[in-house]
This record gives C-alpha cells, structure tokens and sequence, in this order.
C-alpha cells in the first residue's frame, strides 16, 4: 500500500510498504478514506518530540470502511467508521473511568519503559505518534490496522461526508474537551491561545457551553478571521499586548478561563519564546513555553486553566507563583476522545456543529509532503489538510 | 551485575557469613519479602542526619536506595489486575500458561505434575536453549505460588508470585520475584547481558504482559503483520 512515511526533520514521504494484516483478535483493518494532518503532526514534523524512526507511519485523524475484522471485533465489513487516535483497550482502570488516553494495556509492554522513566507512567498507545506512545503505524495511508477495534472506532449512519464527521477522530473532541476542562460557568469570560483547528473548536465548544465571551489570540489574519466567524472576539499578539488587552475586555477582572491550544512549539519573539527555542534546537528537551505562561498570568484569580496544547518535556520558568498565590486550576492531557464521539456525533446531525469551516485544502495522498509543507509554513491560508487516499491529482 | 538491592538482604549480607546467605535469601528475601516482617529490619549504621537508625518504612524492600550486592539477582514488581485472585492465582497456577506472557520463556512443561514438577526451556543466547527445572515450595491457593530449581536445572533460581485484594474492589495485586544465581562462563554473560541495564525490567514487562492477557484476552503490539510480531 501508499501511506506517508517520516524520514527525518521536515522530511516527510508517500512510499510503498506492505498492507497491514489482522494481528490480534479484537484488530480490524481499515481502507483509509480521508485523513487529516493534525497540529500535533507538526511537532513530529520539527522534530521536536523524540522516539520517531525513519519509515514511521504517520496519521492519527482518519476514517474509512473496514475491509477485515478479527473474530474478536465487533465490526462488520464495509461499515464506515471514525477511528479516535487514541488506542485503548476498554476494560482497564483507567478505561472503565473513561480516561480513555490513559489505557493501561493499548502501549505494547516493550515500548513502556521509556516514558515510565520520563514521566513516571507509561502513556498510552496512539496511532502515528512515536514510539513512546507505542510506534503504532497511522491512518495517512491506505490502510490501517486498528487494535481494539471493538473499543473505539464509531459507526457512522448513512447520510454523512466525510468532512462532516472526520474530525471526530481528534480535533473536535480535543476543542469540546479544552473547554470541558475549562469548566465554564454562565457569563464567563474565555481566552482561548491558538486559532488552529484546536483552538477554533475550543471557541466554537466554550460558545456552546454558555461562555458569555470568548477571545481567541493568534497573529494569522485568517485564522483569527474564522475565529470572529465562530463568534469569538480577536487578539492580534503582533499589534497588541496581550495581557493588558485581556484585562481590559475583561472588565479589569481577567478572564475565568484560559485555554492554551497552542502547545510546545509557540511563536513570537517574547525573550522566553527566543530561549526556549535555542534550547529546544540544542536537544535538551525543553518545550516552548510563552503561552502556558503567558495565560496563567492572564488567568482571573481562582480560575481554570485548560491546556490541550502538547508538551512533551520540561518547561523552564513555569510561573508555579502565580499559580498557586492564585489558586488557579490546571487540567489537561491528551483528549479521552472515545468518551466524546457519541454525543459530538449528535450534534453534527442536530446541525448543531459545523466541521467544515475549516477545511482549507484537500489533496490526494500521494501529496501529503505539499501538505505538510503547507500546513506548517503556510499557516495562514492552510488552516486543515485533508488526505484523500482516493483522490485524483488535480491536472496541470 | 546489578544484584539484590534489597534492605533485608542488607541486614542478611552484615550479620552472617557468606554460605549462609544464600538460605537466608531464600528465607528473608522470597519468603518474608512481601510480608510484614519485612518492614520491620533496622539499618544499624549512622547516617548522613547523625541518625544512628532510621526505622524500616513500608516500602517493598527492593526499592530501598541502599543498593548490594550478593550472589542472587532479584527482579520483582506489582501490578494491579482488575480479576478476582482466585482467576488469577489458577491461571498462573497452570505453569504451562506462563509462556503465553513471558517474553524469554519458550515452553513450560510438566515432569511430574503431582510433585509440582517442570521443566522450563529458556530462549538462550545465539539460539541455544536453557533448561530449568524447578518444584512448587509453595503453594497457597489464592494467595500464592512459590518454586525453586532443582539440582538438573541449567540456573539456580527461586520465583513467587502472591496476590492480595486490592483495595476498592479494583481486583487484584500481583506481586513476582523470581531470583537467581547467575552461572558462569557463556552463559552467566548471557543472563547477565539480559538484566543488566535494568534488573527489573523483564519481571516489569512479563507482568504487564500477564494483566494485557487477562484483561483484554490479547497482548498489544504495534506490529503490522503478524510475521513482524
Ligand atoms: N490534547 C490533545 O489530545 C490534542 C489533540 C490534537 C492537537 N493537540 C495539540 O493542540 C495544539 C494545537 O493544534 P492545532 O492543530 O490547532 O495546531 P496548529 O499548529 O494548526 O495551530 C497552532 C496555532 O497557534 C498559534 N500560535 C503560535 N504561537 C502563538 C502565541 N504565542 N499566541 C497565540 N497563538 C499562537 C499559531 O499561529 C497557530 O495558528 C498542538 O500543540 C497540538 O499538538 C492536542
Ligand atoms: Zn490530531
Ligand atoms: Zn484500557
């Protein structure tokens, strides 16, 4: 089969490797029929999060029809299914609880150690996401095997495109989840860092939760005018200060809730962002902090703070101060996405949620690398990839 | 080697001549380990604080910081398991059930079933095998099975496994240790090549293995075929 594979630092590309097969009982083996790439990809991408080896499978956003199920599987041929990213096996601690990203029994045994030693636990396992996470192979391919597939996949009705329901797999569970974490309450002010396809879900997610305001921050004219769209007031960081302008749309009591969508590789020139930087290049494994930083300042007293952002490392000079003289909260982790798809899958057919603002460009698979490219140094107008395994390369 | 980092062998190490210590491991370290005499040893020296002793905590011996050495390398680990501990102790009662989870394990076969007699083949280095046989010492229904190699055995070892109740009915811990003399020659290199970096590690991921088995039916792996399994 064609899926895309990573080579190194900004070196992605579309190869022939063998199709996947049945390998455990509960497994079933998707035909990819759209795959996204995801602001999480870009970390790998950079290069910034360790444990990915040449030839990885990446993708972790994908959908399709299930050509072959293991005897243990629930699902039958040719039903159409979103896959969540994360694996998890359904019966341990921590999916019982529905911590669905902390499975216990998704990251094989061997591939445990290293983030036992770096995090105290081992994570759980996810599709196309490095070999901590247990180096299974992803979804921006033709075919993909599914572990658990009695777990997680969900069943998608007649009736629905693709674009409708894709990002069921991740992204808006993920923006549901930031604001859920956020814990809104009526009237709340909500800043949302990011308007990436994260943080544009969080705003549209907080709205729905019955924030009274929300403000989203971003620098890329486009991605902060589909935030206006979404209903959320804007923060343009090149113009403004942030912080003070935050006060002031507040009413001088500073937002409730914070959401940092943005994560380890944040941008600006703020003096911290610079150091980080230098040191995320030299290797030591410190992540690009400005954001988390930047939001626990701006955080009202007492308030919540949600980061659905991704960090993989140390962060130096976290404001622990400010947190704690603050009181404030802090929730986050990797989106617990089985626990959401039911009730998002919901809300797409009640119309209630839109999917496809966002979608900027579709491309066929063979040219994932453009995307990449695109998505990572055209921001602005590439606001979400979508892979189609069966699309026809435009002519010309 | 990495060896016995326990504090009860600590005490066995400085309180009684070498050749006693190997029955003394088998008694203190595998037998009172995991119970609660074994929390209750002394260090007797002064330390850092001026402290002439400092009370046992209740942590599990081999995670004291006071590392030793001794002839036996000691691997152990709990893990929760969301089965009731009777399912549990009887699967792992049927030794020939622990090859399905054990990484280096190959077969475990009865010799003479009655006597609590197996035979273990080990996968050995550049493909040759290694023979233990050991007898059940121990045996607790539900609560815990303990064995020892007898004198045909390739390696001198002693293993136990004990489950408790967790607590608010989250099923089970499971408690293993298995200790061994490592041999000589070819292969003493061998095993101690195999635990070396991280003594615990194989107990760590052949326990993982066991609870993926019994509570999803199935071991994870990332592998995309099953010839890459
Ligand atoms: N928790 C989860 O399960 C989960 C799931 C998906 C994605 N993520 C993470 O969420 C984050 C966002 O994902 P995405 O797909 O939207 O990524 P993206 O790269 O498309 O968007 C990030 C946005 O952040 C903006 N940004 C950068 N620096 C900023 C700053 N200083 N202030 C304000 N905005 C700034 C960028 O301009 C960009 O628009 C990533 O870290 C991703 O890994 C987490
Ligand atoms: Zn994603
Ligand atoms: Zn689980």
């Amino acid at each position: 089969m064609r899926a895309l594979t990573w080579q190194g630092k900004h070196d992605v590309r579309v190869e022939t490797v063998p199709d996947p097969e049945i390998v455990n009982p509960r497994d079933a083996i998707i035909e990819v029929t759209s795959t996204a790439i995801c602001g999480s990809d870009l970390h790998l991408y950079d290069g910034v999060i360790p444990g990915v080896l040449s030839g990885d499978i990446l993708g972790h956003e994908f959908m399709g029809r299930v050509v072959e199920a293991g005897p243990k599987s629930t699902l039958k041929k040719d039903q159409r299914v979103v896959v969540p990213f994360t694996i998890s096996c359904g019966g341990c601690f921590h999916c019982k609880k529905q911590q669905f990203s902390a499975c216990d029994n998704s990251n094989p045994a061997e591939k445990q150690d290293l983030t036992e030693m770096q995090f105290g636990h081992a994570v759980g396992g996810l599709f196309g996401y490095s070999h901590l996470a247990g180096g299974y192979p992803g979804g921006q391919a033709e075919y993909v095997r599914v572990p658990f597939s009695d777990v997680g996949p969900i069943v998608i009705p007649d009736g629905f495109d693709d674009d409708d329901v894709l990002f069921l797999s991740d992204i808006l569970p993920t923006g549901w989840m930031a604001a859920e974490n956020a814990d809104i309450e009526e009237g709340d002010t909500v800043a949302v860092w990011g308007c990436g396809p994260v943080g544009l879900f969080a705003v549209q997610s907080a709205l729905k939760m019955g924030a009274a305001q929300v403000i989203a921050i971003d620098h890329y004219p486009n991605r902060l005018r589909l935030a206006r769209q979404m209903g959320a007031k804007v923060i343009d960081y090149t113009q403004t200060h942030v912080l003070e302008a935050l006060m002031e749309m507040s009413g001088g009591h500073g937002p409730d809730a914070v959401i940092d969508a943005v994560g380890m590789e944040s941008h600006g020139f703020a003096p911290d962002t610079m150091m980080d930087n230098v040191k995320q290049a030299v290797g030591i494994g410190a992540d690009g902090g400005h954001v988390l930083r930047e939001a626990i300042l701006a955080c009202r007293k007492g308030g919540r703070v949600s980061v659905p952002g991704v960090y993989g490392g140390f962060l130096d000079k976290f404001p622990l101060g400010a947190m704690m003289e603050k009181g404030l909260q802090i929730r986050t982790g990797q989106t617990h996405v089985q626990r959401y798809t039911k009730e998002l899958l919901h809300r797409i057919a009640e119309g209630e949620i839109d999917t496809r603002f966002m979608i900027s460009h579709r491309l066929p698979l063979e040219q994932a690398a453009d995307g990449y490219h695109n998505f990572r140094f055209n921001q602005n107008d590439w606001t979400k990839v979508v892979l189609k395994p069966n699309m026809q390369p435009a002519a010309g | 080697m990495k060896l016995y980092s326990d504090r009860e062998q600590d005490f066995a190490a400085r309180s009684e001549p070498i050749e006693r210590q190997s029955t003394l491991l088998w008694g203190l370290g595998l037998g009172a380990l995991a119970g609660a005499s074994a929390y209750a040893l002394y260090a007797a020296r002064r330390d850092r604080d001026g402290l002439s002793y400092r009370p046992a905590d209740s942590a599990p011996g081999r995670s004291a910081k006071q590392s030793r050495f001794g002839e036996y390398a000691v691997v152990g680990r709990t893990v929760t398991i969301d089965r009731p501990r009777d399912d549990l102790y009887r699967y792992w009662r049927n030794f020939k059930n622990l090859s399905g989870f054990m990484e280096n394990v190959k077969s475990v076969e009865p010799i003479e079933e009655a006597k609590g007699r197996f035979r273990w083949m080990i996968e050995g280095p550049a493909g040759t095998d290694v023979r233990i046989e050991t007898e059940v010492v121990s045996d607790k229904p539900g609560e815990e099975i303990a064995w020892r190699s007898l004198q045909t055995s390739q390696i001198d070892t002693k293993g136990k496994v004990s489950f408790r109740d967790a607590p608010g009915n989250r099923g089970t811990e499971v408690e293993a240790l298995i200790a061994y003399d490592p041999p000589g020659g070819e292969l003493g290199r061998w095993i101690a090549k195999l635990f070396q970096a991280e003594p615990a590690l194989q107990g760590r991921r052949d326990l993982k293995r066991f609870k993926m088995l019994v509570e999803t039916g199935e071991i994870a792996t990332s592998a995309n075929r099953k010839s890459d399994k």
